[in-house]
């Protein structure tokens, strides 16, 4: 075990992937001499060179197909995003292509590509630095969609991606890229996609959220422990493959939900989960779900913290919820 | 399977070949343009007549595609766009296997996923394309850095319309490719029509060609209904990236005889003297009669071919619908390598709808 941060353990699983299988390399803008500008490839450029840590063009339509083509040829390209917020002009190549191959071709051209990408709000990135768009990826058949909350998991989803057949949306908190620190497991440590991780057991509520979200969301109940209001909170980890079990045995044992997330909530991946409770676990309900997200606006630069569900708002709904029924 | 990720390594040292079809082997490039010429306009009768759903015609860019993959080598990938029957053609993808995906029976590789023209088989380095414009552009451009990295002596051509050249994709793989000195050949078909816009509203740029200079790569105009022409550019391209000189863009200049698709009327946009002009430069009809007067081919022997052909064409048909239609349970597959449970719930669900049961075929 080693105490990394949650960039530190990102910039561990590229390293250790990369010494494992010479068909692994990073492709990105700014990945190489000068680390990613948030240094999650920090000294890959020294240790693997420029064939293997390659610094594209600012162009990110050009690096996804780039690693597209390259995956199609049998290596296994991590590509990275600078910003989740600049993922669009690759969104036909991640969208029309990637997702598509295997099944376009009826299973002859498997694509396996992992993109990587830093998301969400909370650093002071205004509109286009702060987005948190992993529904229009989830919605997409053909992709996984990872989102890790700890430098532990961070590692293990992401060494896990890079291993997997299929291609992976690899969404990083980069607001808690350095605000959260943790136990890693040192050597090759993989997370299974489609596995919940609950964080805490609990018997009055349930409390479903991935990524970034999570620590408000821990904050928030365990402050609600003193009040004597017991929550089970489940960290989703991948949200495609999505543990449908998990989700609806939480719900079946407590009886309420509160879904939180950083997005916007019309059409937000929070959408599916209270589908999936609707459909499966109506009768286990005792109270009406609850959604407790951003809004249905762009990302706002100086109210920010007011936008990000705050430790106060998630316990706000977590109590009305409870008390609801 | 394996064939898609495990290129075949060429000869390290490229060979140094003359530029030139090798005299004995025009015959046999000249029966490809007739097979395509036939099959193709068989393939658009067949559309009209209600037997395939759609159909992408590529008459008069028989001897653009001929010649150019008759240039390269069987180890070299091939990312067409929908139009490259042709090349298909020189790689010997059979009849049968291409009627099969244009009907989407249970024959087809391709499960019945795509509409008709977008197959692809790594068995012929043919990688099947979609729909949206120049996006196989950076995918050729990556393979090839990843050819290039393996050592091994290919390289990749992805083709693509004069259209295609105001994409995102084009810019952003010939800006790549001139940056890594990837081995790959850009071959534009100028069929000069975009569906209904004509080259010269495409851009101010006197030749396609022309757009390679701002990419720091060779620019090739090349005519398009002469198959020497055509092999002669894509040989000597070829040979300077496997020299390590980089990629080329080629512009082979060619007219669409026919529409856009089975869902196109020319008439509504197209001048009727345009398209009489281009066919009195019919490349398949110029071959052949470069043949006749070579003494490569005879009347007798050249009627003989069209016949076979014709018969050839005729027996194909007859196969691939003679083949049983896909599994309706196949739309669940190869979405991902495992199905997600939420997946497998839906096919279940779908199953017993079918009154087929849960049980996995």
């Amino acid at each position: 075990m080693t105490e990394l941060n949650l960039v530190q353990a990102v910039n561990r699983a590229l390293a250790e992937a990369m010494r494992a299988d010479p068909d692994v390399l990073v492709i990105g803008e700014d990945v190489g001499l000068n680390g990613g500008v948030f240094r999650a490839t920090e000294g890959l450029y020294k240790e693997f060179g420029a064939d293997r840590v390659i610094d594209s063009p600012l162009s990110e339509t050009g690096i996804v197909g780039a690693a597209i083509g390259m995956a199609l040829y049998g290596l296994k390209p991590v590509a990275e995003i600078q910003f989740l917020d600049f993922i669009y002009p690759a969104f036909d190549q991640i969208v029309s292509e990637l997702a598509k191959f295997r099944y376009r071709s009826g299973g002859q051209y498997p694509c396996h590509v992992v993109v990587r990408a830093p998301y969400g709000g909370g650093v002071k990135g205004g509109l286009y630095h702060s987005q948190s768009s992993e529904a229009y990826f989830a919605h997409t058949a053909g992709l996984k969609v990872a989102i890790p909350s700890s430098p532990a998991d961070a590692k293990g989803l992401l060494t896990t991606a890079i291993f997997d057949e299929d291609p992976v949306i690899f969404l990083e908190p980069k607001r808690i890229y350095r605000a959260v620190t943790g136990e890693v497991p040192d050597g090759d440590h993989r997370v299974p996609f489609g596995k919940a991780n609950t964080l805490r057991q609990g018997d009055d509520v349930s409390v479903f959220a991935y990524g970034a979200m999570i620590h408000p969301v821990l904050q928030a109940t365990d402050t609600l422990l003193a009040e004597g209001i017991s929550s089970e909170v489940v960290d989703l980890r991948t949200l495609v493959p999505l543990d449908e079990a998990a989700v609806c045995a939480s719900v079946e044992k407590t009886g309420r939900a509160v879904i939180v997330h950083e997005a916007p909530r019309t059409a937000g991946f929070g959408a599916e989960l209270a589908a999936l409770l609707a459909e499966k676990c109506l009768y286990s309900l005792k109270a009406p779900v609850l959604r407790i997200t951003g809004f249905d606006t762009p990302f706002p630069y100086a109210l920010e913290n007011l936008y990000l569900p705050t430790p106060e708002r998630i316990a706000h709904g977590i109590r009305s919820t409870v008390r609801a029924g | 399977m394996a064939d898609a990720t495990q290129a075949i390594p060429s000869s390290a040292e490229p060979p140094v070949r003359p530029l030139e079809i090798p005299r004995l082997e025009l015959p046999r490039a000249y029966r490809t343009m007739v097979l395509a010429r036939l099959f193709d306009d068989r393939c658009l009768a067949l559309q009209r007549q209600g037997r395939i759903g759609f159909y992408v015609p590529m008459g008069g860019q028989e001897a653009a595609q001929v010649g150019c993959t008759w240039a390269l080598d069987p180890a070299d990938w091939l990312f067409p766009a929908y139009r490259e029957l042709g090349a298909a053609l020189v790689r010997g993808v059979p009849l049968t296997l291409l009627l099969d995906q244009f009907i989407g029976n249970s024959g087809d590789l391709l499960k019945g996923r795509q509409m008709p023209n977008h197959y692809g088989y790594p068995k012929y380095r043919i990688v099947t394309g979609s729909s949206p414009v120049g996006t196989q552009i950076s995918h050729a451009v990556g393979a090839a850095m990843a050819a290039k990295k393996k050592g091994h002596a290919i390289v990749t051509v992805p083709f693509f319309g004069d259209g295609t050249t105001s994409s995102n994709d084009f810019h952003a793989g010939l800006n790549f490719a001139g940056v890594f000195q990837a081995p790959t050949i850009f071959f534009c078909q100028n069929n000069q029509w975009a569906i209904s816009l004509p080259r010269s509203r495409q851009t101010r740029s006197e030749t396609l060609a022309d757009k390679a200079v701002a990419y720091g790569i060779q620019g090739v105009v090349v005519d398009g209904m002469d198959v020497h022409a055509v092999y002669r550019a894509v040989k000597a391209a070829r040979d300077r990236a496997l020299r390590g000189d980089g990629p080329t863009l080629i512009e082979a200049q060619v007219y669409r005889f026919g529409p856009h698709s089975s869902s196109d009327d020319p008439k509504r946009y197209r001048p009727e003297e345009d398209l009489a002009a281009w066919k009195a430069r019919d490349p398949v009809t110029a071959l052949q009669h470069e043949l006749l007067e070579a003494g490569l081919l005879t009347a007798e022997s050249d009627a003989a071919l069209w016949d076979a052909a014709r018969a050839e064409i005729a027996s194909a048909i007859q196969e691939a619908e003679a083949t049983a239609p896909v599994d309706p349970l196949s739309m669940f597959d190869d979405v991902l390598a495992r199905p997600t449970p939420a997946l497998e719930a839906q096919r279940a669900e779908f199953a017993t709808w079918l009154g087929q049961g849960e049980t996995r075929t």
